[in-house]
């Protein structure tokens, strides 16, 4: 199952070039980007990991390029994505996220219903991936 | 992230990019999908104008402002044209569809202080954006210190740092050869260098790295760093000013402030300098902008003490009295002397080196 998660979400994955693009939008913005991984992409997860430092006063892209590659070799299973924070509200505000590295593959999540009382039932939603330990998700070789 | 895997991915919506450009252009013509970024072909007869090249406008405009800017420095401008010639030459073999490796243009400006290097990079970027060679005509200046970290895994950050914010211009590292010292092995400056090395032979890479510095100490720097060395290809002296320059910069700086010296005046400058020229920590064009500087401030102390109104002409005017209150001109010379710090603080080079053409 693809994971949907951020902006760009239902278009097909994004190239470098298009990376580029968009994370020159957020520079030209002066939207300070940083990088995070994970391998728990649980839709309530919003803490991922960080990737180094946000990256300030950056006019081209070359530089988050650099390390989104780092990133990718370091964490090839994992989910990374782009974050772009809009700091001109005086608050930590998300003004652009997008996945750029996802696993090769990616099972998908498994819905379990509980009964309660009075044939309530209540859903809870977990990843297949999560019920091996953190490090040897998404088929470690 | 290839697309490859997942042919019918996006719902198989029409996706701008790559994918549609290339099947439209096989199917309307196979032979311009060959070009780059669309450009046609030239065929192999055609003649190519290099006058009528629009960024030759840009470079011309470049050259000519680095031509009225810059007093002497004949060798320079000879290499800034010929570096100009080369990159329009290479644009024109593009245009026929010839193969060619991207030129390497990291260089070095060895001079002494105040010879205009940081004057000579900004230009030098500005022509390169023109040419298209670099993505912006933006040069970032930096120093070991912004190079060089503190601590053991310090360094390659900072490093990374600085070549991510110089991306797509011009890295101007001033007083280079400080980021080798040979008397410590374990210096972190070493690791500056080979960091350096990989982002030069990056072949995608789209920075221009100058390295700049005094020519004794930059040819230690060099020959100490063969690998450095056989990297960056031009090498740009720049002379030291003779007298007779120095004065027609002095003009200059005193003409663009909106101030001129009078005859007197005019004599007395030349004076001080030939005097200033033998002190030591002498920095050519800076230290020119210093004593025009001074003979402002005694200017304008004068006119203050002159108790009676003023003309413009007043205003405008520098005259011998103002020159000849420098202490250069006190037999001793061992007034304190505050024209002296250009040489002493590496810093003030790249804050004021492109002074002399503002």
């Amino acid at each position: 199952m693809r994971l949907r998660h951020g902006t760009f979400a239902y278009l097909p994955d994004l190239t470098d070039d298009e990376i580029a693009a968009q994370v020159k939008y957020a520079l030209e913005r002066d939207w300070p980007v940083s990088i995070e991984y994970t391998d728990d992409p649980h839709p309530r997860n919003v803490y991922w990991e960080m990737w180094a430092l946000p990256m300030f006063d950056l006019d081209e892209p070359d530089g988050v390029l650099t390390e989104i590659n780092d990133c990718r070799s370091t964490f090839p299973r994992h989910y990374i994505r782009v974050l772009a924070y809009d700091a001109s509200r005086g608050r930590q505000t998300t003004a652009l996220q997008f996945l750029v590295h996802r696993p090769p593959n990616e099972p998908g999540f498994l819905l379990t219903r509980t009964e309660g009382s009075d044939r309530r039932q209540s859903y809870g939603l977990s990843s297949y991936a999560t019920t091996v330990a953190t490090g040897d998700r998404y088929g470690q070789e | 992230m290839s697309d490859s895997k997942q042919p019918k991915s996006g719902f198989g919506l029409y996706r701008p990019g790559k994918d549609g450009k290339t099947t439209e252009a096989q199917q309307s013509a196979p032979e311009a999908a060959e070009a780059e970024e669309g450009e046609p072909v030239l065929a192999d007869t055609a003649e190519l104008d290099l006058a009528a090249d629009e960024a030759r406008q840009h470079v011309e405009e470049t050259l000519a402002a680095l031509e009225t800017e810059l007093v002497g420095l004949t060798q320079v401008k000879r290499r800034v044209r010929e570096i100009a010639a080369l990159l329009l030459v290479d644009r024109a073999r593009r245009q026929f569809g010839l193969a060619s490796s991207r030129p390497t243009l990291h260089m070095s400006f060895t001079g002494g202080p105040g010879t205009g290097k940081t004057t000579v990079a900004l230009r030098m970027a500005q022509m390169l954006h023109a040419m298209g060679y670099i993505r912006t005509p933006k040069v970032h200046t930096v120093t070991r210190d912004d190079l060089v970290g503190q601590f053991i895994g310090h360094t390659a950050p900072k490093t990374k740092e600085a070549i991510a914010k110089a991306a797509g211009g011009v890295l101007f590292i001033d007083e280079a050869y400080y980021l080798f010292r040979q008397e410590n092995e374990r210096d972190y400056g070493q690791e500056v260098i080979e960091i350096l090395l990989q982002e030069m032979e990056n072949e995608g890479g789209s920075l221009v790295a100058i390295f700049a510095g005094y020519p004794d100490r930059m040819d230690a720097f060099f020959s100490a760093n063969p690998g450095l060395s056989s990297r960056v290809p031009h090498h740009i002296e720049f002379d030291d000013y003779s007298h007779d320059e120095l004065t027609q910069i002095a003009e200059l700086m005193v003409a663009r402030e909106s101030f001129r010296f009078d005859d007197p005046a005019r004599k007395a400058f030349a004076e001080y300098l030939a005097l200033r020229m033998e002190k030591p920590r002498f920095s050519n064009a800076r230290s020119v902008r210093n004593a025009v500087e001074r003979s402002r401030l005694r200017q304008a102390k004068r006119l203050v003490e002159l108790q009676r109104p003023l003309t413009k002409n007043d205003l405008i005017t520098i005259t011998d009295q103002d020159v000849y209150g420098s202490s250069v001109f006190e037999a001793t010379g061992s007034g304190p002397d505050d024209d002296e710090t250009g040489a002493a603080q590496p810093d003030e080079e790249g804050a004021s080196g492109d002074d002399e053409t503002a």
